[in-house]
Formats: C-alpha cells, structure tokens, sequence
C-alpha cells in the first residue's frame, strides 16, 4: 500500500481542554432553508407564527434535502431573501426568542426496526455531515444494497484540520453514543464491520474508544497519521481499508460507508429522545478571539457576530466557518452557524504571501495526495485546453488545498482547480 | 464590522518562497565558488563579481524594459550570476563575463518570459555560447595557485586535458593519473573557478537534497549513468572515479540538471533527464572533439524536457483510463 501524499500543519488544537458549554441563547436566530448541497427547503411558516424547539419549519420534496428545525422558541419575525456564501439566494427564517426553549410537544422518538424506517428516520432528524462537507446523512444511506453491497463503516473522527476539536470533544464527551450509534447503523443497514479512524495526535481518545469497544468485535480503532488530509474522504477509505474510490466511485462501490464520528452519534440520540438535529457543538477559536475560546452547543441559526462579540474578536479580519485548510471566509458577521458549521475560526490577519512565477520546482505535485499535478493544470487552464485538463484528471481534485498551501511561489492552485473544473462539460 | 477579508480556501500558506529556495541554492554554492577563490586567487573573485552584479542589472533592466513587476528580489539573478562565474575560468576577461551574463538573463531568461520560463538554463547556455565564440579564452585553463607565481601565468592542463600515459625510462608506455585523489577532491587542479573543488560540491548538493530543495533523482542517475558507462568502457575503477571528480560534472549534476525551470518536474522525468545528461557527458568526452561534454549534455537534455515531461504525466489515484472508443461495427 503506498502512502498517499499531504502535508505537516501546525495543530493549534488548543480548545481540545474545553469541556463543550452550551452557548447563551441569542435574542434572534435566522436559518437559512439551504445548509448544504442539494436542493433548498420551502419555508413551514409565515411572520407572526409562533414555533417552538425541534419543530419542522422547512422541507422539501426533494430527495437530495433535508428537513430543517426550529432552534429556539419565540415568534417567526421575518422569512427573508439570504445570500448564500456560493451566491446564491434562498429563504430565510428569523425567530425572535421567547427565552423559554419549549420544545415541540409533538417529538417523539422514532421507531426504528428496518433498514426503511432508519432512513426516514434519520431524514426527520434533518441530520447531514457534521464534519463540514455536509451531505444529508439518509442520502448517504440510501445506497442500493443490491448493486453496492457495503460491508465496511468507516467513522470519520481524523479532524485533519488545525484548530477544531469538536469532533474530538464528542469523542471524549459522548463514546457511549458513538457507540451506540454505530451499533445501530450497523444492525439496520446490515453492515458487518466498522472502523473508527481517528489521527493519533489524540491518544486519549484513541485510548477511550479502545478499552470501550474492546468487548465488541464489529468495531476497530483505527490510528492515523497526523498528516493532512486524512479526514478527506477517499483518503480515509484508502487509510482504513486499503480500498481506492476511483474516478466517478462512490465509497459505497467500493463497499465502504463513510460517516463523521459526530454524525453517527447523532443518529443514536435521536433514537432516543426525537430531538432533530437543532443545535451542534462548534469550536471557536482563532488569533482575534480574545476571549472565551472554547467548544459550544450552538442553536443553528445564532449569528456570527454573537459569538464574536461573546469572545471580544473585534479586530477580526477573516472570519471562517470550519478550518483554515478548506474552511469558507464569511462576508458578513451576520451570517449564521449552520449544520454543516463545525468551527468558527477568527483572525486578525487575512492576507496571504503574495504570488509570484511558477519556478516548476514540482512542490505542488508532491504534496497533492491524489497526485494530480497542478502546475500543468494552471497552464492548461490559462489555455483553455479542456482536453488536456480532462487528461490531467482535474475533475478528481478535492480542493484539499495542498498544492497551494506547498507552493512557494504561492500560487492559488486549489482555486484554479476549481475554476479549471467548471470548464468541463458536464455529462 | 465591516471589510472582512474573503478569499478561497486554503487560509495557510508555507513559509517557504523562491527566494528562500534561492538563498537556499547560494549558500550551497558558496564552498565552491569560496574555493575556486582561493585555487585561483582575486581574478576569480573578480569574475564571480562581475557576472553577479551584471545579471543583476541586466535582469533589472529586462524588467524595467518590459514594464513587468521587478523581480531581482527573488535572488534568481543571482544564482544565474555565480553558475555563469563558477563555470568560467578564472582567466575570463571581464567584457567576456558581461557578455555571458547578457546572454544567460536577457536572451535566454527574460525573453522567454522570465523565472520559470526558459526553456534552457541560462548559465549553461551562456558557457556554451561563450565556449563557441570565444573559444581561446574560455579555454586557456591556469593551474592552481598561479597568482603566486611571480614569473609568469602559466596555463596549465586539466584533469580532462591531461594525457595518462607516461613512459618508463626505457621507453615503455603505462598509464597514470595526472592528479592525485587528494588534488582531485579538494579541486587543485586547473578548470573553471566553481568545477574543481568536488568536496565543496558535493557538500553543497548534499545540503540541498537534505533541505528538499532539490532532488536526489537528478543527480544520482547522472553521475550514476555516468560513472556506469565509463567504467564499461574503460575498465577501470580509477579511471571511473577521475571522471566523475573532474571537469564540470559535479556541478552539473548537483547544480544544473537540477535547476528546476529546465528539467522535468515527475521523479520519473528526472530520471531520465539525469540517465540522458550521463549518457550524453560520456559520449561527448570519448568521442566528441570536446573534452568537455556537460554543458553541452545538459542544453541538449533541456531541449528535451517538454518531451520528458508529457512522457511521464503522474498517474492519479483513483484515476481511470479513458475508455478507448468501442469499434464502430461498419453499418454506416
Ligand atoms: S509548487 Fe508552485 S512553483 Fe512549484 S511547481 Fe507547483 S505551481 Fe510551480
Ligand atoms: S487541491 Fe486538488 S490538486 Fe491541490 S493537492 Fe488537493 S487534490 Fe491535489
């Protein structure tokens, strides 16, 4: 097995110490009815509509899309245009809180005795990727076991990115519904074997889940280099199980589920007591926090500029939802925490080093784990020449952002990618 | 709050820049070039001087001309600059010295677009035009230590000019080594001010390849390739090892087949280059009507690089092969 390439950060995991606290109730949330990709909910309510917690105030017909909760409880003060960070618009709801967080009188726990009921369970819950990339988790499920027989679950819990912690805090905090959770999947979906990979700069956590699951023979504790990208999803396939998603795969063609550690414990809470998926735990840190750094259960939908102003960050200059490796720059403090939010990182800096030439010194290929090479991309980009970017296997780049962080002329690679893709046609 | 910065992901960058690659490379040069000073005495200094300072100017000029962002700052000028001098003779007149280095940063740099563009190293394309047009001076090889010689400059062979064959009293040839080990590895030998003092070279190269600025590939196959073919071809171990300490090839191999702009960017790529660069260096120095055949090895194989280069693409992971076109049946 060869190792795939990456690359050595700083950890900066500094809030790992801090127990996660439940973050002051804002006086308004506003959520957004697209979280993540796929397509965007209808809004349940209007102005002037009471809603309480857990109740569903957005879905859609659609398969690829999740229902959406209430946060809080309070009063629908406004259903609003938002601009989403791709550019996009979508409907958004602002709640005014009433403080009492009441919660829906209509919750139950679901019941679940199949593979069928699973999965619409886990789409009442609302529940996507914790981990960022945010896919609606029962899509994931959805898989046809006919064509695609998995019989490996992989949990996410690498957290390959400087500074977050909080998959790493709900392996210190809740292993038993990890656990759980994973037992569960796995009695459902008819899966045999799991194995929980996690980056061996947390050895406490890697201890803790192995003196838990040392009874049961399903479940492996895998350790993984400290080394980014590991989290990255054929990544971790290929870690865990030696397995290559190839060209236009899904894991599951390859007998793999991957899921984040998070998500998966989710699902067994949500078992347990019908709660959907309404707060989310989120690190906050970065180098203009000045205060209260620390782990939060956070309503999705409190905005930005609340946690700023709770961790007096008031000369931050670059704002992002997730990590400094592929986290997104927030335009404006009013946007929200959000599903797929599993940090709010905020710097006083936001300037990179400026770009100069390309010297070829072939950095960029050698850091990019899927040993694609960059440097051809960009000038087959400049060209225009779709073919050879089809043969350079553009479309295969996860915009890791390897190359561009190695490059020492610091040229914006990962970007260019990007943009290289959107110049193939699409089938 | 308003202006926040937004710009796409990655948020992090290394510390790493070309400049510090260049830094990198000049302080791996300095034993030699330091050397080849004291082998040769302040004509040396006085050349490496030259060709720095105007490779600086000239490059800064281009740029000014070009109305294109300055960009001496990179140190690239520089590197050109002490090559150009570390492969000159200690000898050069110093109207030879700027010419070389007009060649190496204004024609074969800048008008290719600048650091990263050139298609041939500058250095090496400038010694070669040089060694053409001004063949006389760039070939009048003074020994070691000359400058004290009161009397006279006196020119003197090189470890790949010098015959091997002596003859006994009575007349009888043998072969000999024209230079002692010692003399070989510490460079007191005659030759171009940075070529001679192998001990410095490769001290330098080790530090680069150690440092991960350059790659142990290049330099390996060369001097690997090399020393393989000449050993074949003469038999003798001796003889094998005097090749690879003497004339350019060590600097050629640490310093020039690696030179980023003008060689292939894969491992794979730079195997062949260096395979190409030995090969080529052995043919040059048995059979060509030079002694000297690496430079000549190097701007061949630079010529060659785009070629190398499509040749040996990286094979992603996961990636598939295009699936060919099915045959069509004929029905139309
Ligand atoms: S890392 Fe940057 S400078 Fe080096 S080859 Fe890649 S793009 Fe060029
Ligand atoms: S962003 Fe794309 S090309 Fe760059 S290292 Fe990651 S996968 Fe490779």
């Amino acid at each position: 097995m060869n190792k795939l390439n990456g690359i050595h950060l700083a950890h900066n995991k500094g809030t790992k110490k801090c127990e996660t606290i439940d973050f002051p109730l804002p006086k308004s949330v506003i959520i957004p009815m697209s979280q993540h990709m796929g397509a965007p909910c209808d809004s349940l309510v209007k102005k002037g509509d009471e809603v309480t917690v857990g109740q569903k105030i957005g879905d859609s017909g659609a398969f690829m899309s999740a229902p959406i909760h209430s946060s809080v409880s309070g009063k629908v003060s406004d259903v609003t245009d938002y601009l989403l960070p791709n550019g996009s618009v979508c409907k958004a709801v602002v709640i005014e809180t009433d403080g009492l967080q009441t919660v829906c009188p209509d919750l139950r726990p679901p019941v679940i005795n199949d593979r069928q009921s699973l999965i619409a369970a886990v789409r009442d819950c609302g529940l996507t990727g914790l981990g960022g990339a945010g896919f609606p988790t029962h899509v994931k499920l959805n898989y046809d076991p006919a064509k695609t027989p998995v019989d490996t679950l992989v949990i996410n819990a690498a957290e390959c990115e400087p500074y977050i912690t909080s998959d790493y805090r709900e392996l210190m905090e809740n292993p038993n519904d990890i656990i759980e959770g994973i037992l569960l999947v796995q009695k459902y979906m008819g899966i045999p074997m799991c194995k929980v990979c996690i980056e061996n700069n947390k050895p406490d956590a890697i201890e803790l889940m192995k003196e838990k699951t040392a009874e049961i023979s399903s479940i492996d504790i895998v350790t993984l280099p400290s080394e980014y990208p590991q989290g990255a999803e054929k990544v971790i396939v290929y870690s865990a199980t030696g397995r290559i998603v190839a060209e236009g795969e899904l894991p599951s063609h390859q007998g793999v589920m991957v899921m984040n550690v998070s998500t998966v414990s989710h699902i067994y809470r949500y078992s347990q007591d019908g709660i959907p998926l309404v707060k989310r735990r989120i690190t906050f840190d970065g180098d203009a926090v000045t205060e209260n750094k620390g782990n939060y259960f956070v309503p999705i939908g409190t905005r930005v500029s609340e946690l700023l102003s709770h961790g007096k960050a008031e000369d931050a200059k670059k704002i992002l939802y997730g990590g400094p490796m592929m986290g997104m720059c927030l335009y404006d403090t009013e946007q929200p925490v959000t599903k797929t939010t599993n940090a709010i990182l905020a710097f006083r800096k936001g300037e990179l080093p400026k770009t100069t030439a390309c010297i070829r010194c072939g950095k960029c290929v050698r850091t990019c784990p899927f040993g694609l090479m960059p440097l051809m991309i960009e000038k087959a980009y400049n060209a225009k020449d779709v073919e050879e970017l089809k043969k350079l296997k553009v479309m295969l780049c996860m915009n890791c952002g390897c190359c561009s962080y190695a490059c020492p002329a610091h040229r914006p690679l990962a970007e260019i990618n990007q943009l290289a893709k959107g110049l193939i046609p699409r089938k | 709050m308003n202006g926040l910065f937004v710009s796409p992901s990655p948020h992090r960058a290394t510390t790493m820049s070309t400049t510090k690659i260049m830094l990198m490379v000049i302080i791996a040069l300095l034993p030699s070039a330091a050397a080849g000073c004291v082998f040769f005495g302040a004509n040396a200094a006085i050349v490496l001087a030259v060709c720095i300072s105007s490779c600086v100017v000239f490059e800064y000029l281009s740029r000014i001309i070009m109305k294109r962002e300055q960009t001496i700052s990179d140190l690239s000028a520089v590197v050109t600059g002490l090559l150009l001098g570390m492969n000159l003779p200690a000898t050069t007149p110093i109207y030879v010295a700027i010419i070389g280095s007009f060649i190496a940063i204004v024609i074969v740099k800048q008008l290719f677009g600048g650091i990263g563009q050139n298609f041939a190293n500058p250095a090496i394309a400038a010694r070669v035009v040089l060694m053409l047009s001004f063949a006389d001076s760039m070939t009048s090889w003074v020994v070691p230590y000359w400058y004290s010689d009161v009397v006279d400059v006196t020119t003197g062979a090189t470890p790949l000019t010098a015959s091997w064959i002596n003859y006994t009293e009575s007349g009888e040839a043998y072969k000999m080594a024209p230079f002692t080990l010692g003399e070989m590895l510490w460079g007191e030998t005659g030759g171009c001010i940075g070529e001679t003092c192998a001990v410095a070279l490769i001290a330098g190269g080790v530090f680069l390849i150690v440092t991960g600025i350059i790659s142990a590939a290049t330099p390996v196959a060369f001097i690997g390739s090399f020393a393989l073919l000449t050993f074949i071809y003469t038999g003798s171990a001796v003889e094998t090892v005097y090749g690879v300490l003497a004339g350019g090839l060590l600097i050629g191999a640490f310093f020039m087949a690696t030179d980023y702009a003008t060689t292939p960017v894969t491992t794979k790529g730079k195997i062949i280059f260096g395979i190409g660069c030995g090969l080529m260096t052995f043919i040059i120095r048995n059979f060509g009507s030079f002694p000297e055949g690496v430079s000549f090895a190097i701007l061949l194989m630079n010529l060659l690089t785009p070629y190398i280069d499509k040749l040996t693409l990286t094979t992603p992971f996961g990636a598939k092969k295009p699936v060919k076109a099915e045959k069509t049946t004929g029905k139309e």
